[in-house]
């Protein structure tokens, strides 16, 4: 959908073109980088991380943390260097809204990244990003130059005196990558192994010294907060719970998948009838995952659902990243998941005992009961290993969880079937 | 034997380097490049270049879904096989996949041009089912399109191996 046709306010897509990133000069035709001299001249980095904290923006990762609360914890007395970490590591399934973002409007994140940097008291930035987004990270390079030449990043920003520069750093690739401690782990060139706080990075992370990791569509909010302010960001989205817009990116069984700037809190009806153009011709909603592989299945009855983090949290849900997944009534939700479980199974750094073994227990019982070899014991085997999981040492296990723990609930009709009939009742149909 | 040119160029982006070790995946990268993978000579060489043991580096590298320690083909083909391709028919792209190339997932077409690989969602989930080819994405991908895509990479593959050749 090109901006000019969208009926909300497109805050972070404002630049979007079909076919190409918007430039330095097209970015600040629009009013970029003036909060950034706005912040640089007039604001202190108190009164920015005030601001971001009042705009209730949350993390749009997964985790859904405050950000000015992450900032905050950052002490004004704490030891320099300090280090800015933007996630683009993006590897959560069905997620690829960073990517759009990046290819539509790199200096929104770059202005995005040098205003937390000042809040934070940083002068490093790394973007750590995933090898599939190979032509992401050659914009960032280029980009990051591009505002370099203009004074816009490097020593003395804007002639403020405060400096600031960013570094593209490439992954090897590997789902734990995106979790927050491993990826400062991936950073320092060691085995990417998650690791339990305390010390939070805040304090000592990136070769020890304080650090705030953020996900890109969260950093790409905070240029528009600054420039309009945090009630403009409030009144954004449509429900009292939500703030900002937030980038759905629809996948599966719809006419039109992509990725769509809407309103915090618009209904999941309207994300995909409206936006995503309907269900495909023969094909009814399900369910869908609404935030990547780690979030539970929301079956029909969630279909009015306000899609802000509060809303889905209250309905004992996650919004996750966003990354909505739509499942219709031919697909065998055993078998997605079990293809979920295969891929956290390949995934789990194996660096903690529940997960790496206790996913492979779970592929295992759900690849018996997609074959036809189910016993009725395997639902409860399942919920008890599932339980199991929430004990690992990251919160990659308890995403892992997540859709078996839904399939469970929502669908364990469907589970029995398959034991019951000793075969997919959805094959050869 | 790895060039001298390569070596030296490395040597001064280590020395350059605040952290010496924060470069290790990109010196694995720039090795890797060399022949298409990680050798063992790569391996040693990376190790000296950042003062690192052989071992450290072999549990980085081997960790990493992009750092080959084999050989690979010139083109190296990631099908992805996550959820939302797995329901867009994946299984039977890469099926297509393995009977036009006479290999299986893990192997390299004597020929030396094709490496197939399973990978996990790349993140293309509005163009699925997707492919990744050394690196770049393609897709929404059909049997016939497929065809196409290796015919190019064949007759392309072809060429700069006979312009390699030439001395």
């Amino acid at each position: 959908m090109s901006p000019t046709d969208a009926p909300y306010p497109q805050v972070l897509f404002r630049n979007r073109k079909p076919d190409r990133i918007a430039t330095l000069e097209e970015y600040r035709q629009s009013g970029g980088y003036e909060a950034l001299q706005t912040a640089l001249n007039n604001l202190t980095p108190q009164t920015v991380r005030q601001q971001i904290l009042e705009a209730m923006l949350q993390g749009r990762g997964g985790a859904a943390f405050p950000t000015g609360r992450k900032l905050m914890t950052v002490a004004d007395d704490a030891p320099r260097p300090r280090y800015l970490v933007c996630n683009a590591d993006e590897m959560e399934p069905g997620t690829f809204k960073d990517r759009v973002l990046i290819h539509a409007d790199p200096h929104l994140l770059i202005e995005g990244m040098t205003l937390t940097a000042f809040a934070e008291g940083a002068c490093h930035g790394v973007i750590f990003i995933r090898p599939e987004y190979e032509s992401a990270a050659r914009i960032l390079e280029r980009e990051t130059g591009v505002a370099r030449r203009a004074g816009l990043l490097g020593a003395d920003i804007l002639g403020s005196g405060f400096d600031f520069d960013i570094v593209v750093h490439r992954s090897g690739g590997r789902y734990i990558c995106g979790e927050g401690s491993a990826q400062l782990n991936a950073l320092m060139g060691r085995r990417p192994n998650p690791k339990q706080p305390p010390p939070y990075p805040t304090e000592k992370g990136l070769w020890g010294q304080p650090t705030v990791l953020q996900n890109v569509e969260t950093l790409a909010c905070v240029a528009p907060i600054i420039r309009n302010g945090p009630e403009w960001f409030k009144a954004l989205a449509l429900t009292e719970t939500g703030a900002g817009t937030k980038i759905f990116c629809v996948s599966g069984k719809v006419r039109k998948p992509g990725c769509f700037e809407l309103p915090m809190g618009v209904p999941l009806r309207e994300i995909i009838e409206t936006h995503a153009g309907g269900m495909l011709p023969g094909s009814e909603f399900k369910a869908c995952l609404p935030g990547g592989a780690s979030t539970r299945f929301l079956p029909r009855e969630f279909y009015d659902l306000p899609m802000d983090f509060e809303s889905l949290r209250q309905a004992g849900h996650r919004l996750g990243t966003g990354a909505i997944m739509v499942f219709d009534h031919k697909t065998c939700l055993v078998a997605a998941t079990l293809n979920l479980m295969t891929f956290f199974t390949r995934e789990s750094c194996g660096w903690c005992t529940p997960c790496r073994e206790g996913l492979p227990y779970i592929r295992d019982l759900l690849e018996r009961i997609e074959d036809g070899r189910g016993e009725p014991e395997f639902i409860a085997m399942l919920q008890a290993m599932a339980a199991h999981l929430w004990k690992a040492y990251c919160a990659f296990a308890p995403g892992a969880a997540s859709p078996l723990e839904s399939l469970l609930t929502y669908f364990e009709d469907e589970v029995q079937a398959h034991i019951r009939l000793g075969r997919c009742p959805f094959r050869g149909r | 034997m790895l060039p001298t040119s390569l070596t030296e160029a490395l040597k001064a982006e280590v020395a350059a380097a605040a952290h010496p070790r924060e470069l290790v995946v990109d010196v694995m990268l720039a090795l890797q490049a060399q022949v298409g993978y990680l050798s063992d000579e790569a391996v040693a060489a990376a190790a000296e270049l950042l003062r690192m043991t052989p071992l450290e580096i072999e549990e980085l590298a081997t960790f990493y879904t992009f750092i080959y320690r084999e050989p690979v083909g010139r083109y190296v083909i990631h099908v992805c096989d996550s959820v939302i391709c797995w329901m867009n028919g994946a299984d039977s792209l890469a099926a297509h996949l393995s009977r036009r190339l006479g290999i299986a997932m893990g192997e390299t077409t004597p020929d030396g041009l094709f490496t197939l690989l399973p990978v996990c969602c790349i993140g293309y989930c509005d163009r699925s089912p997707a492919i990744l080819v050394n690196q770049r994405v393609y897709g929404p991908l059909t049997p016939e399109s497929l065809d196409a895509l290796l015919e190019r990479l064949k007759s392309r593959g072809q060429e700069t191996a006979a312009a390699e050749a030439v001395p």
